[in-house]
């Protein structure tokens, strides 16, 4: 096989594509964030600590209730993603006069405390999670070997990630949603019940996040502390990809995975800090991210 | 917690009416990590451990009065030296032990040896404990780095598997454990193929695996601990690793670890311990007894290295009916031999360095597992005198020559 | 971005003009006093952290930018003042202002990065720089990666003083605390202040005036980041310890939320938010398991009923400025 830059094709398009998987991830990941802040103006910071309910809630269905992952998809998102809309209801709600300032501490207390009470109860090592039986194994593709399950992260996410897109900004649930978002009075003005649309979109934001941790928990250690390694590379990539935009967050969680891939395979030790040298370069040409609206 | 053992008090009262003439007082604290990543390891647990070896040692040495205290480090060298120098300063506190984490670990000694007081390490793994940080006041129980890497390391070469990959953590401690093993791999006719460096905390090790699978190396060497090693294990279990004929070596991993992953994934992986629970019965009936307040859980090698060090310091105190002078004391803890139900018999060195054997574990398939906590078959036993840095190599300038 | 509560939205009461210099005396004499009756290791830290809380709350509570990583410059401070001290062999004060010089290039360089953007996208980019400066402090050889500086020498002040005497060591910390504190009082009550707080209220408005917003901000910044870096110098020598916990986010958390509890915006509230957060964290720690969970509980009770923290609800009671 020829190399590039030193490094033999095999390996290369092997990372690349491994890579890419992770880039579906963090796309999943940070569409919750985005459309979180791109409609409703608030800065999550217990987004990981929700993610980290989704795989735990997983756990006990699977410990308790027998709940395989399957069920476990739909079922612990609606779960998590109903405490999110408590908390937005009794919490956040008060908050929208203010500077986004203290949403953001809010959300960044309630993320310590998610995370506090599941270590008390389940300890810090982790809990066991398998790949479900139907997705085990993987195909040999000749320049790598490809679980099954990695097949169906990428499947799953750009499915999500594209309905998600779809519905807030093709159909006119979204446009409602987009116009509660800009001008709150005028669209209560026509009937339409602005508060329930807030708390139930924080909800679905929030379900997002638990989802990915469904779709984690199977290959990533399941662990209380899994969320507050992940929001700060999440956050920064709905920076770069522009605060009000979904279509950003989902590009540039793709983006981040390839760039993140070729970094692992020719400065392995830098792979985390490419993401905030990215960010903040971009930043520094295009002040509102790379789709962003707002300047 | 904060308790007082009244209850040795109270024992010691009713026991002996007449023979209260030699009371020796003595304040324990557990400094370890209670909330965090080495909570499983140590933690809460340790606390129990030392209970128990109170409550074992007053019951046959009444005149002796115990208190306990514990603390919790967080993982932050600041905080445990804020703990320590006020335990020491203001609290009285004979002896600081366990303390997970080498930072901490070197922090604490150093306060010890300036205040004189006693510091036993259960939990952290830095080998320069014994070596150029070694002091008078400090003795190094359980493990330690240097341990791990040549019983891992030297024990796989053996049986076979003679060539090796690393997938190390990039800071100082997975580049020594890297370095430790490497050189036990190469001097016992092994080879290092490569080596990854990846950052810690690591998420996602499928990119690293892939460089690992490339090198066809029959051991893949894990140089770093906690929640990486867990991930780099179950990414290999999807990426078909031990199916393609290579094999794990965790270099730094704990029965907590092994139940995080569970069975089906951890199957096949080789480590090295100093203790573990289902190995003889005196093991075994000991955590029944500890299992009575830590329910579900089983306890790792380092909260029997609080029980062992905490009984054989309350030894030396006694024979010395002091507990004020810590170079005092820690030098009778190496004069005298050591000897409790969960370690056995062992000794002490001049650089503070406890002596005892060491075990290959293998984590045994789902299928061989009869209950739970079944975890190892072990493999192989490497003698006391093999298991640790010969003296020599330490360069703790308490060795001379 | 929007502005910060004001504590003093009512009208004061006549007592405003001492009412500072009031609570000034109090807290010095508080401070001259404590060694005797509390641990004073324990209190050079809490001085320490109060002051690199006030610098932190002349950024947020001034000049109305969030910094997400302030802890960049406490613990780089911390690092350089550790290193010279105990590898150079530099004597105190000299390691102090090393520590302190570190912070004020490190802020030169991140605010003219940051300064161009507002709001959110300011609190990420110095965010990003934090989080890129703890990846390198983790890696790079002089700091001692996990393990930090160890065993810092507290040397002999000025070549005669000697450091290792607990009350010549507070005396030097009191000292720098009121320097601090006395410095950024200054700062908020002069000119300068006055158009940093004119930018808070409307940036537009002060632009339009013929302010270049843009160089005032950075002045701040600086300021800030100096004073922050004067406290983790200090710190370094105290403890004798620098760790990669003074750059770790958590650590710009943390002096988020003592500002919080103390009081945005008001000049006492960092120092009484740094004593009582302090306070908890070692009363907690025996109780380890739940630190977390208290201060995440603290973090949504100051948010949702106690906005103007400790210090700015007594002000707003008895209306006074504090």
């Amino acid at each position: 096989m020829f190399e590039i830059f030193g490094v033999p094709s095999n390996a290369l398009f092997g990372q690349l594509l491994i890579g890419l998987i992770n880039g579906s991830f963090y796309a999943l990941l940070s569409l919750g964030l985005a459309v979180i802040f791109g409609m409703l103006n608030i800065i999550n910071f217990s987004h990981g600590a929700q993610y980290m309910l989704g795989a735990f809630v997983a756990y006990l269905l699977l410990q308790y209730s027998g709940l395989g992952y399957w069920p476990a998809l739909i079922v612990a998102p609606i779960l998590v993603g109903i405490t999110g809309m408590i908390v937005e209801r009794l919490m956040l709600r008060w908050l929208y006069k203010l500077d986004h300032l203290y949403g953001l501490l809010l959300t960044f207390g309630l993320a310590l405390i998610f995370e506090g009470v599941t270590r008390n109860y389940f300890g810090s090592a982790g809990l066991p999670y398998t790949v479900p039986d139907s997705l085990q194994g993987g195909r040999n593709l000749g320049f790598m070997f490809l679980p099954n399950y990695r097949a169906w992260v990428i499947v799953a996410s750009l499915t999500i990630c594209f309905g998600t897109w779809f519905v807030i900004e093709r159909t006119r649930l979204g446009a409602y949603l987009r116009a509660a978002t800009e001008n709150p009075t005028l669209v209560r003005a026509f009937g339409i019940n602005v508060p329930r649309m807030i708390t139930l979109t924080y909800g679905f934001g929030v379900a997002l996040a638990a989802f990915a941790g469904v779709m984690a928990a199977p290959i990533y250690n399941v662990s209380p502390q899994m969320g507050s390694e992940l929001i700060i590379v999440v956050f920064a990539v709905v920076v770069i990809g522009g605060m009000g935009s979904i279509l950003g967050a989902i590009v540039t969680g793709f983006g981040l995975g390839v760039v993140e891939g070729l970094t692992k395979v020719f400065f392995p030790e830098a792979s985390n800090t490419v993401i905030f040298v990215v960010m903040a370069i971009v930043l520094l040409v295009r002040p509102a991210g790379l789709f962003g609206r707002r300047a | 917690m904060r308790k007082t053992l009244g209850l040795a008090a109270l024992t010691a009262a009713l026991a002996c009416s007449g023979a209260n003439a030699q009371q020796v007082s003595v304040k324990i604290g557990v400094l370890s990590d209670m909330s965090s990543l080495y909570a499983d390891i140590g933690g809460p647990g340790s606390v129990v451990a030392a209970k128990m070896a109170i409550a074992d040692f007053t019951k046959a040495n009444p005149n002796v009065k115990v208190e306990l205290i514990s603390g919790d480090h967080q993982n932050k060298p600041d905080v445990g030296s804020q703990l320590a120098n006020q335990w020491y300063d203001v609290d009285k506190v004979d002896l600081i032990i366990d303390t997970p984490n080498s930072g901490v670990a070197f922090a604490v000694s150093q306060i010890t040896a300036t205040k004189n007081k006693v510091f036993v390490v259960s939990g952290a793994a830095a080998s320069d404990l014994t070596g150029p940080k070694c002091n008078a006041n400090t003795v190094h129980w359980t493990y330690d780095t240097w341990m791990l890497a040549n019983g891992t390391g030297k024990a796989l070469v053996k049986t076979g598997g003679d060539s090796w990959f690393f997938l190390t953590a990039d800071y100082a401690f997975g580049h020594a454990l890297e370095r430790d093993t490497a050189a036990a791999v190469e001097k016992n006719g092994g080879k290092v193929l490569g080596k990854v460096r990846h950052p810690l905390n690591t998420n996602d090790f499928s990119s690293f695996l892939l460089q690992a699978q490339a090198s066809k190396a029959k051991i893949i060497g894990l140089a770093n601990a906690g929640g990486d090693t867990i991930n780099a294990i179950k990414a290999g279990a999807e990426f078909g690793i031990v199916k393609g004929g290579q094999k794990f070596a965790g270099l730094l991993v704990f029965a907590s670890d092994v139940a995080a992953l569970g069975l089906p994934t951890a199957q096949g992986l080789t480590l090295t311990e100093t203790w573990y629970w289902d190995m003889n019965d005196a093991n075994r009936a000991w955590t029944k007894r500890w299992q009575q307040e830590r329910a579900g859980k089983f306890p790792t090698m380092v909260q029997a290295g609080v029980y062992s060090g905490l009984t054989h310091y309350l030894k030396a105190v006694t024979a010395l009916k002091s507990a004020a002078d810590g170079k005092a004391v820690v030098a009778q803890m190496k004069t005298t031999p050591t000897d409790d139900p969960l370690f056995g018999k062992g000794t002490i060195r001049a650089d503070g360095r406890k002596l005892h054997p060491a075990y290959l574990l293998e984590v045994k398939a789902p299928s061989e597992s009869k209950y739970p906590g079944d975890f190892y078959n072990v493999k192989a036993t490497i003698p006391a005198d093999e298991a640790f840095r010969p003296l020599k190599e330490g360069s703790c300038p308490l060795v001379s020559g | 971005m929007e502005h910060v509560v004001d504590p003093l939205a009512t009208k004061p009461s006549a007592l405003r003009g001492q009412s500072e210099t009031i609570f000034f005396v109090v807290m010095v004499v508080g401070l001259v006093v404590a060694p005797f009756v509390t641990y004073p290791l324990f209190l050079m830290q809490a001085m320490c952290f109060a002051l690199f809380a006030c610098a932190f709350n002349l950024l947020i509570g001034y000049v109305g930018l969030l910094s997400f990583g302030h802890a960049l410059y406490f613990g780089w401070a911390s690092y350089l003042s550790a290193h010279s001290a105990k590898v150079w062999g530099f004597p105190p004060e000299f390691a102090i202002l090393t520590g302190t010089a570190t912070a004020a290039v490190l802020g030169l360089l991140a605010g003219s990065l940051a300064i161009r953007r507002q709001g959110i996208y300011f609190a990420m980019i110095t965010l990003a720089l934090a989080q890129m400066m703890y990846f390198f402090a983790l890696q790079a050889k002089f700091t001692g990666g996990e393990d930090g500086i160890q065993a810092v020498p507290r040397g002999y002040l000025f070549g005669v003083i000697d450091l290792k005497n607990e009350i010549a060591m507070y005396v030097v910390v009191l000292v720098v605390f009121l320097a601090g504190f006395l410095f950024i009082y200054r700062i908020i009550h002069s000119p300068f202040g006055e158009v940093l707080k004119a930018i808070r209220e409307n940036e537009q408005r002060a632009i339009s005036l013929g302010y270049k917003t843009d160089r005032y901000k950075l002045v701040a910044f600086v300021l800030s980041t100096t004073l922050a870096g004067l406290a983790g110098a200090t710190k370094a020598i105290v403890l004798q310890l620098a760790s990669l916990t003074d750059v770790n986010w958590p650590m710009s958390g943390e002096v988020v939320l003592m500002t919080l509890v103390g009081g945005l915006g008001t000049i006492f509230g960092p120092v009484v938010g740094s004593f009582v957060i302090l306070v908890m964290q070692y009363k907690l720690s025996i109780v380890g398991e739940w630190v977390l969970v208290i201060q995440g509980m603290i973090f949504v009770a100051c948010v949702l009923l106690f906005r103007r923290g400790i210090v700015g609800e007594i002000a707003n009671w008895l209306r006074l400025r504090l």
